[in-house]
C-alpha cells in the first residue's frame, strides 16, 4: 500500500524575528492552531522552538489543511512521512512520496542534517535520495535551480522527516498577541475586509453594529452574524456587540439640518464605539473607512468625525481602490454576503446631499442644539452581546430541518 | 411487495417528509417578500443551498435549485447551447445518454441548427475518452456525458474526459450525474465538470426536486424568465421545502455512503450467482467491474420484457424493463443496441435496481418467482 501522511510541519511566521516575546508569541499560535483544529480530537500536538507538529492520527489532511491555512502566525507547512533514521529506510520511503503525485515535473531534493552523527553529510544525503528516486519513477527530472517540487529530507536523531508537499500559510501574526480591537462591521464589503487584516497582525476583535429598527431589518443584523462567522475562520469565537441605534439617530435625524446629519450620525457611532471599546478592554477601534470612498470618508469629514473621540482608530483599506478590497473580500468568502440587499443604519437617513467639506464649529454648533451625552450613554449601556463560533451557523435555528 | 425498481424512483425517507411538512406548515413565507417572515424563510433557503453546497463540496453560488433532474439537463443544455451560440454549435456526447439529455440535443439539432456528435459506446456500454478528445472541433461548446448509465449501470470514464476537456477551457463539461450521486463518489471540481445535473427522487428525496451545479464563471442563458429568484437562472417562486428537504435528502444519501454501496456489492453479487444458478439461459446486460452495482440489467431472448413485468406484477414484485422515462416506447432499447448486442437480447432487457434497504431474501424470492415466470412463458413463447 502507497505512503500516507502521517505528520503536519508548521514553521513559523514573523515571530521568529521578536527576540524576547518568542515564548509568548508561540504558546499563543499552539493554541490558536488547537482552536482552529478543534473539530479533529484525534491530532496530537508537539511544540518546539522553532516549529510545531501534528501527529494526523488519520485524520482527512485535506480538511485539516483547510483550516491551517486559516491561522495567522503560520509561515508555512510541509505534510511529511517519518521514518527510521538509516539510509536504506529514507531513500524507499522518499520513493514512495515522490510518488504520491505522479505529475511530470522538475525536482530536487533538500536535506536538513540536525543528527551530525549521521554518516553522510547533508549534501551526499540529497545526492543518494535524489538518485535512486529518479532512478524508479517517470515523472520526474532534475532540476537544482528552479525546481517544481522540492523533497525535503530532515534527518534527526530520533527519526526522519520526509517532506513531499508544501504549503503557504496565512502569514502574520497569531491572533491575540497585539490585543484587542473593535471592529465596526456595518454589513458592507469594506468593514469585513478591514477586520480580516487587523486580525492578521494580531488583533484579537470584537464587533459592534448599529441597529435601528425598524428602519433596519433582521437580515441586515443577520448579515452582520453571517460576516462575523466567516471572521470567526481566523479566530473563534467572536463576541458582536449590537447597538440599539434608533432612538438616537431619529432624535439626530430630528434635530441636525439634513446635510450634517450623516456627520454628526457617524460622530455618534464613534463616540458609542469609544464607549463599548473601554468597556471591553478593546485599546484600538477599526473599520473599512476607505479615502474618498463616500461623503462621509472624505478627509474632512474624517477629520471633522475623529475629532469626536480620542481612541486610536485604525483603517487598514484607507488606502486601497475598491476593487483590491473586493479582491480580499473574496478571497476570505465575506463577499457574497456582503453584497446582499438589506439597509444598514448608514444609508437609511443619507441626505440627498451630504457636506463632503463639514468644518468642526458647524457639526459642534449642530450637536449643541440637543442633549446627545445621555442617548449615547444608553446605548453603550443597552447594547448587547453575543457570541459566534466559526461554523456555527447551521446548527442553529434550523438545525433540524437538515 | 418486492420492490426492484430503485432506478426509477425510491420512496420518500420519513425525516426528509418532516422536513418537507415542516417547512410548509411553518415557514411558508416567499423568501422574496421584503417582510421579517420572507426574510426567515430567505435565509433558510440559503442556508440549505450552503448545506447542499458543503455536500458536494461546491460554492453556494453555483446551485440552482431545479424541479428534477430532467429540468437541470434542459437548463444545461439548452443554456449553454443558446449562451454561446456565437462561439459555435457543436455538442457532442453519447448514444446512450438519458432521453431529457438525448431528446433536447435532438431537438438543437432539428430545429436550431446545432451539430451533436453521438459517440458510440462499446459492449460494456462504455465511452472511450479519446473519442472525446476525437470528436473536438473549433465549434465545439459542450460535452455532454452522463456519470452512470440508468439501464445498464455502466459507469463512464468522467475524470478522464474531464481531465482531456481540461486542455480545452472553452468547451463545457455538462455530467448528468442522477444515478451516480449519493450512490457512488464522485469528485465534480477534480473531475473538472462544470455543469452537474442530480435528482432526488433516486435517493430517497422528493419527486419533482432536483439541483444544477453551475460552476462559477459559466453562462447560461435561462430557460424560464420572470423573476430574479435563482440568481436569474430560474424564475419562479421557489420552492423552498422541497430545497430544503434536498438539502436533507442528500445528507443522509451521503452518511454511510461508502458502508452503503459495499452492501449493495455484496447484493448484486448474489443476485447475478442467483440467477446464474436458477436461469442459467439469463444473459447479464450489465458489466460486472465497469457497472454500478445498484442497477443489473438482463435479458431473456426472446421473452419479451413486459411480459416479464406483468408477469412478476402479479406477484407484486415489481422491475422496469428500462428506464421508466422511455417504457411506454416500444421500440428496442437505444442503449442496448448502442452496446451491439444481439438483436434478441437487446429486445428483451428488464432492469433490476437496487437499495441499500434490499435485502437477500427478497432477492432469493424475486428469482424464484421469476424462474417461474420465466419457465412458464418459455413453455409458450418459442
Amino acid at each position: 500500500m502507497a505512503v500516507q501522511y502521517e505528520y503536519i510541519l508548521i514553521r513559523y511566521g514573523e515571530l521568529t524575528t521578536k527576540g524576547k516575546n518568542r515564548k509568548d508569541f508561540i504558546n499563543l499560535l499552539f493554541q490558536n492552531t488547537k482552536q482552529a483544529l478543534k473539530a479533529f480530537p484525534e491530532l496530537e500536538y508537539r511544540k518546539t522552538r522553532d516549529r510545531m507538529y501534528i501527529d494526523l492520527h488519520g485524520a482527512e489532511e485535506e480538511r485539516v489543511i483547510a483550516r491551517l491555512k486559516t491561522v495567522f502566525g503560520i509561515h508555512s507547512f510541509s505534510l511529511a512521512v517519518k521514518c527510521p533514521t538509516d539510509m536504506e529506510t529514507i531513500k524507499t520511503t522518499a520513493l514512495e512520496v515522490a510518488k504520491m503525485d505522479e505529475r511530470p515535473r522538475t525536482f530536487k531534493v533538500e536535506t536538513k542534517r540536525s543528527d551530525k552523527t549521521f554518516p553522510l553529510k547533508s549534501m551526499e544525503i540529497s545526492r543518494e535520495v535524489a538518485g535512486y528516486v529518479l532512478a524508479n519513477t517517470t515523472h520526474l527530472s532534475v532540476d537544482v535551480r528552479k525546481p517544481e517540487y522540492v523533497l525535503q529530507v530532515e534527518v534527526r536523531h530520533d527519526a526522519s522527516y520526509l517532506m513531499g508537499r508544501t504549503e503557504k500559510g496565512a502569514g502574520g501574526y497569531p491572533v491575540g498577541v497585539a490585543g484587542k480591537g473593535l471592529l465596526m462591521l456595518s454589513g458592507g464589503i469594506d468593514s469585513p475586509v478591514a477586520g480580516y487584516l487587523t486580525m492578521k497582525r494580531g488583533v484579537k476583535l470584537e464587533m459592534i453594529h448599529f441597529a435601528s429598527p425598524p428602519y433596519t431589518s433582521e437580515q441586515a443584523q443577520q448579515k452582520v452574524l453571517d460576516l462575523t462567522e466567516k471572521l470567526a475562520a481566523y479566530a473563534q469565537p467572536i463576541k458582536v456587540h449590537t447597538v440599539p441605534f434608533t432612538h438616537l439617530q431619529t432624535t439626530i435625524n430630528q434635530y441636525v439640518k439634513s446635510s450634517l446629519n450623516m456627520t454628526v450620525m457617524r460622530r455618534m457611532m464613534y463616540r458609542v464605539a469609544e464607549g463599548v471599546a473601554r468597556k471591553n478592554n478593546c485599546l484600538i477601534l477599526t473599520n473599512g473607512e476607505s479615502i474618498g470612498q463616500v461623503a462621509s470618508q472624505t478627509l474632512h469629514s474624517m477629520n471633522v468625525i475623529n475629532e469626536a473621540i480620542s481612541i486610536p482608530v485604525i483603517r487598514p483599506v484607507a488606502t486601497m481602490d475598491k476593487l483590491e478590497i473586493i479582491d480580499i473580500a473574496k478571497k476570505i468568502d465575506t463577499y457574497e454576503i456582503s453584497i446582499r440587499p438589506f439597509e444598514d443604519c448608514c444609508t437609511i437617513f443619507t441626505p440627498k446631499s451630504p457636506a463632503t467639506r463639514p468644518t468642526l464649529a458647524d457639526v459642534e454648533a449642530e450637536e449643541a442644539r440637543f442633549e446627545w451625552e445621555p442617548l449615547v450613554q444608553k446605548c453603550i449601556d443597552e447594547t448587547q452581546a453575543v457570541m459566534i463560533h466559526y461554523n456555527q451557523v447551521e446548527t442553529d435555528e434550523f438545525a433540524d430541518l437538515f | 411487495m418486492i420492490y426492484l425498481d430503485y432506478s426509477a424512483t425510491t420512496p420518500v425517507h420519513p425525516e426528509v417528509l418532516q422536513t418537507f411538512n415542516k417547512v410548509n406548515e411553518e415557514l411558508f413565507a416567499n423568501p422574496d417578500s421584503l417582510h421579517n417572515f420572507g426574510g426567515k424563510v430567505a435565509t433558510l433557503l440559503q442556508k440549505a443551498k450552503e448545506a447542499t453546497a458543503k455536500l458536494l463540496h461546491v460554492q453556494p453560488q453555483e446551485l440552482i435549485f431545479t424541479s428534477g433532474a430532467t429540468e437541470a439537463n434542459n437548463l444545461a443544455i439548452r443554456g449553454i447551447a443558446f449562451a454561446n451560440r456565437q462561439r459555435g454549435n457543436h455538442i457532442i456526447t453519447t448514444m446512450i445518454e438519458h432521453p431529457s439529455v438525448y431528446d433536447t440535443l435532438k431537438q438543437l439539432e432539428q430545429h436550431f441548427g446545432f451539430e451533436v456528435t453521438y459517440l458510440p459506446v462499446d459492449h460494456l456500454g462504455q465511452v472511450r475518452p479519446e473519442a472525446v478528445a476525437a470528436a473536438i472541433r473549433s465549434t465545439t461548446i459542450l460535452v455532454s456525458v452522463m456519470a452512470v448509465n440508468n439501464e445498464v449501470g455502466t459507469i463512464q470514464p468522467i475524470e478522464a474526459i474531464g481531465k482531456i476537456l481540461g486542455n480545452y477551457p472553452k468547451i463545457y463539461f455538462h455530467v448528468d450525474a442522477v444515478q451516480a450521486i449519493g450512490k457512488l463518489p464522485l469528485n465534480i471540481k477534480q473531475a473538472q465538470i462544470d455543469l452537474l445535473s442530480c435528482s432526488a427522487h433516486k435517493i430517497y428525496g422528493l419527486k419533482g426536486s432536483g439541483i444544477l451545479y453551475k460552476r462559477q464563471g459559466v453562462n447560461l442563458l435561462p430557460l424560464q424568465t420572470g423573476g430574479s429568484q435563482e440568481e436569474g437562472y430560474r424564475a419562479g417562486t421557489p420552492n423552498v421545502a422541497a430545497n430544503v428537504a434536498f438539502a436533507k435528502t442528500l445528507r443522509l444519501a451521503l452518511d454511510n455512503q461508502s458502508q452503503k454501496l459495499t452492501k449493495v456489492q455484496e447484493l448484486n453479487k448474489f443476485l447475478r450467482l442467483a440467477l446464474q444458478e436458477q436461469l442459467p439461459d439469463v444473459v447479464i446486460n450489465s458489466p460486472l467491474l465497469e457497472g454500478s452495482p445498484y442497477i443489473l440489467n438482463i435479458s431473456f431472448p426472446p421473452l419479451r420484457p413486459e411480459v416479464i413485468v406483468h408477469g412478476l406484477d402479479a406477484k407484486e414484485i415489481y422491475i422496469s424493463t428500462r428506464s421508466a422515462c422511455s417504457s411506454k416506447d416500444t421500440k428496442a432499447s437505444r442503449i442496448l443496441t448502442a452496446m451491439h448486442l444481439p438483436d434478441a437480447v437487446v429486445s428483451s432487457g428488464v432492469r433490476i435496481s437496487l437499495s441499500h434497504e434490499t435485502t437477500q431474501e427478497q432477492l432469493a424470492e424475486f428469482v424464484n418467482e421469476l424462474e417461474t415466470v420465466v419457465v412458464q412463458m418459455r413453455k409458450v413463447v418459442k
